[in-house]
């Protein structure tokens, strides 16, 4: 039994005299215990909406439709009552945001704002709440943590308020970490570091992580198993390598070759998916993705493609997907000899190519065990 | 060499010294404000006129030359008003006498402390229900489950409804209703200024509830309550603030307004800047100067007023931020 079983989950926003608008559009996702799940597409594609949708964080309005499943540890999140809710956030579902400067309140010390959770969830109080608050912020690498509890965030660096942020999320250990894209308003040394803290606490703790983002540079480093997500549904699943070495769906086969890549030969230009996210098909008429993509056949339009589940644990959703490379699709069915990957889609990120798992010998094993 | 070294080390020394004392104390969003404040001449001036004022409202009157109700003028047989004889500024006297004889400047220093009390007061009733109305409506219509749209509704309606009045024909029907006395003034010219805190505290309330860190903080579990107190109410308290200090300037016009109505303390012995200015429209031919010095009084410390309100927008504003 997972962690975490994302089904069926789908939100609608509808306002009077206004299209009605399915963010989210059908997505299921499983996460393990200790699992580090990827939610990778471009803005809009749903994957905020899908975590805040998780969380109950979705601002209460009229026209909003949550549907679906997560079921979180035996209970479904989505039918709890406020206060119930209110008890799992933090203690065992926690998350991080996006901003880390506009996710801390301004006014009030960084020491204040982790000793609060503290309060919250472990009834830690006055001294031991504030030695817990500066062991936290240990943990997460921020030095002089006795000094730092005393200041504002504002006098605090980007990426020591992104660790402050994550030592809030993980002051109780929960079990689950849902993080929304934690490293986009960071600069790329800050971003490493703050991805390899996310993978220590990870390691150390048990905890399962949901890594919500748009850099196929991040999944590379740190997911197990990827969701890409496009148009509100899930195209494609896979464990790391399989998907950067084999993309089956042609929407993630565009976002790795649109990768800026360090052995990309002078003046060779990126290769940018057509079109941009809203020319979409509602996935009802056929595949929201047909419009932008260069695989299209008549099959595309007229019925929604269904989710294909291969033999090695993966599934993709496309009438005519990406062939193996160095295959035919015939060949494909048969095939058992291991292929070569093809260089060009593997990203600057991710590990040097070797011989793939073979496809067609049953579940594949996963690449990488978490501890 | 070594000397020139030894002394540039030692500055080096300092300078570190300095920047690090500096970094030990939290830089809070007041701090900054404050200091943003002080390089501002406009709020300068207005603190410079509220120090003065505050100054001779305080312990003005315990120095003042005569007594403020003594007819001294008309026993020393100066003043003769039903003949029109009201002298002037003279050496005894610096700002001549009244109708009633009375030291002017005895009287205008002694008004200041009327004045000062009446806006103070009046602001804080206005300030402690206003704040508390808006602040319950902002935190029911931002973080409320599902009763409070409902509290909102209601509280803002009744809002509304004393918005819809003219501030000076409420503050009169109070007046009247509640008899004419100094304390009818205060809760007039306060309840008057309710709904501007209240609207003001309430929508900056619902617009920091939308805001990053109260979603991170309901992510982690906080009670509403606690969100409300600890992080909606300090960040949307700043506007009130410059408000109140806006607001103590119309107050002690407004007050000189009622008491120049007659709405005032009844007993008119007692100075009060617009009842000197009330008690000076018959002889405003005759000597405009009764006229002028209590006018002048409200005028500069309400401008004092305005003067630091204003300056305090800029500096805690953070749009306006250089």
């Amino acid at each position: 039994m997972a962690l975490l079983e994302v089904d069926d989950l789908s939100v609608t926003f509808a306002r009077r005299g206004q299209r009605t608008v399915r963010a989210v559009d059908g997505v299921s996702f499983s996460v393990d215990a200790g699992e580090v799940v990827g939610l990778v597409g471009e803005s809009g594609c749903g994957k905020s909406v899908t975590s805040l949708a998780i969380m109950g964080l979705l601002p209460k309005q009229p026209g909003l439709r949550v549907g679906g499943k997560a079921v979180f540890d035996g209970s479904d999140l989505l039918q709890l009552d406020d206060r119930s809710r209110r008890d799992i956030r933090g203690r065992d579902v926690a998350m991080i945001f996006q901003d880390p400067l506009s996710s801390l309140n301004p006014v009030i010390p960084i020491g204040l704002q982790v000793t609060e959770v503290l309060t919250r969830h472990r009834g830690m109080k006055g001294e031991a709440a504030a030695k817990e608050a500066a062991e936290l912020l240990d943990r997460v690498g921020i030095p002089d943590p006795r000094r730092r509890l005393k200041e504002y965030p504002h006098q605090l660096s980007g990426g020591m308020r992104q660790r402050a942020l994550i030592a809030m999320a993980v002051a109780c250990q929960p079990r689950l970490l849902i993080a929304d894209e934690p490293t986009t308003a960071l600069d790329v040394t800050i971003q490493a570091q703050i991805l390899e803290l996310l993978k220590d606490l990870v390691r150390d703790s048990g905890t399962a992580l949901v890594m919500i983002t748009h850099d196929l540079g991040v999944v590379a480093g740190m997911c197990d198993t990827i969701n890409v997500l496009y148009a509100g549904r899930v195209v494609e699943t896979a464990t790391r390598r399989p998907l950067f070495r084999q993309p089956r769906h042609p929407y993630t086969e565009g976002l790795l070759a649109s990768v800026p890549r360090l052995d990309a030969g002078r003046g060779e230009r990126l290769n940018p998916i057509p079109g941009s996210v809203r020319d979409v098909l509602p996935w009802p008429d056929g595949c929201a993705f047909a419009p932008r993509c260069a695989r299209r056949v008549d099959e595309c339009v007229g019925e929604p493609p269904e989710l294909v589940l291969t033999h090695d644990a993966r599934s993709y959703r496309c009438v005519n997907p990406v062939p193996i490379p160095g295959l035919t699709p015939e060949a494909e069915v048969r095939a058992s000899a291991p292929t070569t990957a093809e260089p060009g889609t593997v990203p600057a990120q991710a590990e040097p190519a070797d011989p793939p798992a073979a496809p067609g010998f049953g579940p594949a094993p996963r690449e990488e065990e978490t501890p | 060499m070594t000397i020139t070294g030894g002394k540039k080390r030692e500055k080096i020394d300092r300078l570190a010294e300095l920047s690090a004392r500096e970094d030990e104390q939290g830089v809070s969003l007041w701090k900054e404000a404050f200091r943003r404040l002080r390089r501002n001449p406009a709020a300068i001036i207005g603190v410079v006129i509220l120090a003065v004022f505050v100054l001779v409202a305080v312990i003005g009157p315990f120095f003042v030359p005569y007594s403020p109700t003594d007819s001294i003028g008309i026993r020393e047989g100066l003043v003769k008003s039903g003949q029109g004889i009201i002298p002037g500024a003279s050496a005894d006297h610096w700002l001549g006498f009244d109708h009633q004889g009375r030291d002017e400047f005895s009287r205008l220093v002694v008004g200041a402390r009327q004045t000062l009390l009446v806006g103070v007061v009046s602001t804080l009733i206005g300030l402690a229900v206003g704040a508390l109305i808006g602040g319950v409506a902002g935190a029911a219509a931002g973080l409320g489950g599902r009763w409070g749209r409902w509290i909102d509704t209601t509280l803002m309606r009744f809002i509304d409804m004393l918005l819809a009045m003219p501030s000076l024909l409420l503050a009169v029907s109070i007046a009247a209703l509640l008899g004419a006395s100094l304390t009818t003034v205060m809760i007039a010219v306060g309840v008057v200024s309710v709904p501007i805190f209240a609207r003001l505290l309430r929508g900056s309330m619902i617009a920091q509830s939308n805001s990053d860190y109260v979603l991170a903080a309901t992510a982690l579990g906080v009670k509403r309550s606690k969100i409300a107190l600890t992080h909606v109410v300090p960040n949307s308290i700043a506007p009130v603030i410059v408000q109140a200090t806006l607001t103590l300037a119309t107050a002690i016009i407004e007050a000189a307004a009622l008491s120049f109505l007659g709405l005032g303390n009844p007993d008119s012995a007692i100075p009060e800047w617009g009842v000197m200015l009330a008690d000076a429209q018959p002889y405003l031919g005759i000597r405009p100067g009764l006229a002028i010095y209590p006018a002048l009084g409200i005028i500069i410390t309400a401008l004092g007023f305005t003067l630091l309100g204003e300056a305090m927008r800029e500096a805690l504003d953070p749009k306006l931020r250089k």
